[in-house]
């Protein structure tokens, strides 16, 4: 029943964890897909190990929303290579960061070696100098990096994107017509927590990325216009914290969707109560099946 | 006491009390209900604006006869320097209660507590809370040398009001106060001749697992108080992992079946990038 193929790849079901959230190592991997995710993305990968920001890095908002700001702390693609080659059980999506092609060709080459399930290229950090959204703002460098990492893998590469200063559409545009088997959208949005007692912005990088309930109807919005204009599969990926905002973040036209601030709220036992609640909703509403969901909206 | 979440968020607090352990370990006293109403071994994440946020384990004080709130911390990185140099009202930001707690099972009799540095904060209130409880118990502290002994007056006065047989044994690695030698050594001296149903440990992480190794040798319950690089404190950035568990939500104390299978614990651990490094074993 929720079973279902995207861009070639077979899943057992839909829920994605989504990068960023407790991947960079393979024991945690495991966990995660043995608590009922149908695959894992890691965190972002760079050509060389990153340690990030200096905490604070994550804060705590009212209202299931977190601004993080954790700088792409990474181990690298060849220490990330050595963790994951071993993996015989995780359907494993790699995120990949970078600032030019080489980077991309450099790591795509060697991470397909191991037994991954295809990549997502991150073109949508809105946090740090350099990488992600200073180079997803850039079609072109967006063109080329896609065309890149296409070059050096027969695995999907998928390209997560977010709302930056370009538009969404035009750079999904342009990762699509490099080759891109499908837009991960989206990624946090540019935000900041300043306090009021002592006016001191919390973070230590000052502006993050805001994640959870408060960027949903972004995000679903951002899924409707993308299902609706690209053949491509889409994985909707913001604030989804229950059965009921997967529902609509397919019905909106995504094929699978990511979940990474929900676990802060409810703890990795989130993946297998979306699907029961998914499970519950297609049977109540006498579907077959998870994919008779998708871009039903687009119908009305 | 409010939701979960709400402990989450980010709360400013002034420092009532700044307490000089030793020439570089402070106790730094803040007002905090909910650290107040924590178990011994959950931790804060204390924020010193503008330089840093770190996990704290929670110690109380009392100041004015009132039940306060406090960390201790020995100036050491950039962040702990500048929370050492924080003094009475000015602020710093908390957030927390986080992790589990040590346990005390029932029909605990006689106990061992074996701590080294600062790792001597979680207990130093567990021993409060099992004198009080009327538990034998027996408490090293382990420094590296002398003048860094840290809460002996506080012990001592622990001690000097219960009627129990509970003890108290030093341990410096010069031999400059007490035992010259590792509080593991000590406590495998001590094991020799009395029998103990638990023990409890927390410090660094190699002395952890000497106490891990005399539990299993002794046959005797251990909880250990396990420290990884920490960022959320909310179970989902992943750095403080050791195996599949999660130090800051499924620890960060664990006992001794949980350790057995922690095959990382004393041997290995992740720096801020996600790259594992060995501990320096000493044999």
């Amino acid at each position: 029943m929720l079973n279902l193929e995207i861009a070639g790849i077979s899943l057992r079901n839909p829920v994605i964890l989504a990068s960023g959230f407790l991947g960079i190592s393979q024991a945690i991997f495991e966990r995660v897909y043995d608590e009922g995710a149908g695959a894992v993305v890691s965190k972002s990968i760079s050509k060389y190990p990153m340690e990030g920001y200096r905490n604070p890095t994550v804060i705590v908002l009212e209202g299931k929303s977190y601004i993080n700001a954790v700088g792409l702390s990474n181990p690298g693609h060849e220490s990330f290579y050595e963790e994951v080659k071993t993996n015989d059980k995780v359907p494993l999506m790699v995120s990949l960061v970078g600032s030019d092609p080489s980077d991309f060709e450099l790591m795509a080459r060697k991470l397909d070696k191991s037994r991954i399930i295809g990549f997502e290229i991150n073109l949508s950090c809105p946090h740090v100098q350099k990488l992600g959204m200073e180079v997803g703002d850039d079609p072109q460098m967006v063109k080329s990096i896609v065309q890149t990492t296409k070059s050096n893998t027969a695995k999907p590469v998928f390209v997560k994107v977010g709302v930056g200063n370009a538009n969404l559409l035009d750079i999904s545009e342009a990762a699509i017509n490099a080759g891109a088997d499908g837009i991960t959208a989206i990624n946090t949005l540019r935000a900041m927590k300043i306090s009021i007692d002592n006016f001191n912005p919390i973070l230590s990088n000052k502006i993050g990325g805001l994640s959870g309930s408060s960027i949903k109807p972004v995000a679903v919005r951002c899924v409707y216009e993308l299902s609706q204009k690209f053949r491509v599969p889409i994985i909707g990926c913001g604030g989804i914290s229950n059965w009921e905002d997967a529902v609509e973040f397919m019905i909106a036209g995504a094929t699978s969707f990511q979940v990474g601030t929900a676990i802060g709220f409810g703890g990795m036992g989130i993946f297998n109560s979306i699907n029961r609640g998914i499970v519950k909703y297609l049977e109540k509403k006498g579907y077959q099946s998870v994919k008779e969901l998708i871009g039903r909206s687009h119908r009305y | 006491m409010a939701d979960h979440t709400d402990t989450d968020i980010l709360r400013l607090v002034r420092i009532r009390k700044a307490i000089e352990e030793t020439a570089t370990t402070r106790t730094i006293v803040f007002d905090d209900e909910y650290s107040v109403a924590s178990m011994p071994g959950q931790f804060l994440m204390v924020w010193i604006p503008q330089i840093e946020e770190l996990p704290m384990s929670i110690g109380i004080e009392s100041f004015e006869n009132l039940k306060c709130a406090a960390v201790t911390v020995r100036k050491y990185g950039l962040g702990s320097t500048a929370l050492y140099h924080k003094q009475v009202g000015e602020h710093i930001g908390i957030r927390g209660p986080y992790g589990n707690h040590f346990s005390i099972p029932e029909n605990l009799r006689n106990v061992l507590l074996i701590g080294g540095g600062t790792g001597l904060v979680p207990l130093v209130r567990l021993f409060s809370d099992l004198v009080h409880d009327r538990i034998q118990t027996s408490l090293i502290m382990g420094a590296r040398t002398k003048e860094e002994v840290i809460f002996q007056h506080k012990v001592q006065n622990l001690l000097a009001d219960n009627k129990l047989n509970n003890c108290v044994a030093f341990s410096t690695d010069d031999g400059t106060y007490g035992f010259k030698g590792s509080t593991v050594d000590l406590a495998e001296s001590i094991l020799a001749s009395k029998k103990f149903d638990m023990m409890y440990t927390c410090g660094p992480e190699l002395m952890m697992k000497g106490v891990q190794k005399l539990g299993e040798r002794f046959s005797i319950p251990v909880e250990a108080s396990l420290e990884r690089y920490m960022k959320c404190a909310i179970g989902i950035c992943g750095s403080c992992c050791i195996n599949d568990k999660l130090v800051c939500q499924d620890g960060t104390i664990f006992d001794s079946n949980s350790l057995r299978q922690l095959t990382e614990f004393g041997v290995s651990y992740r720096d801020k990038s996600g790259r594992s490094s060995y501990f320096i074993s000493q044999k």
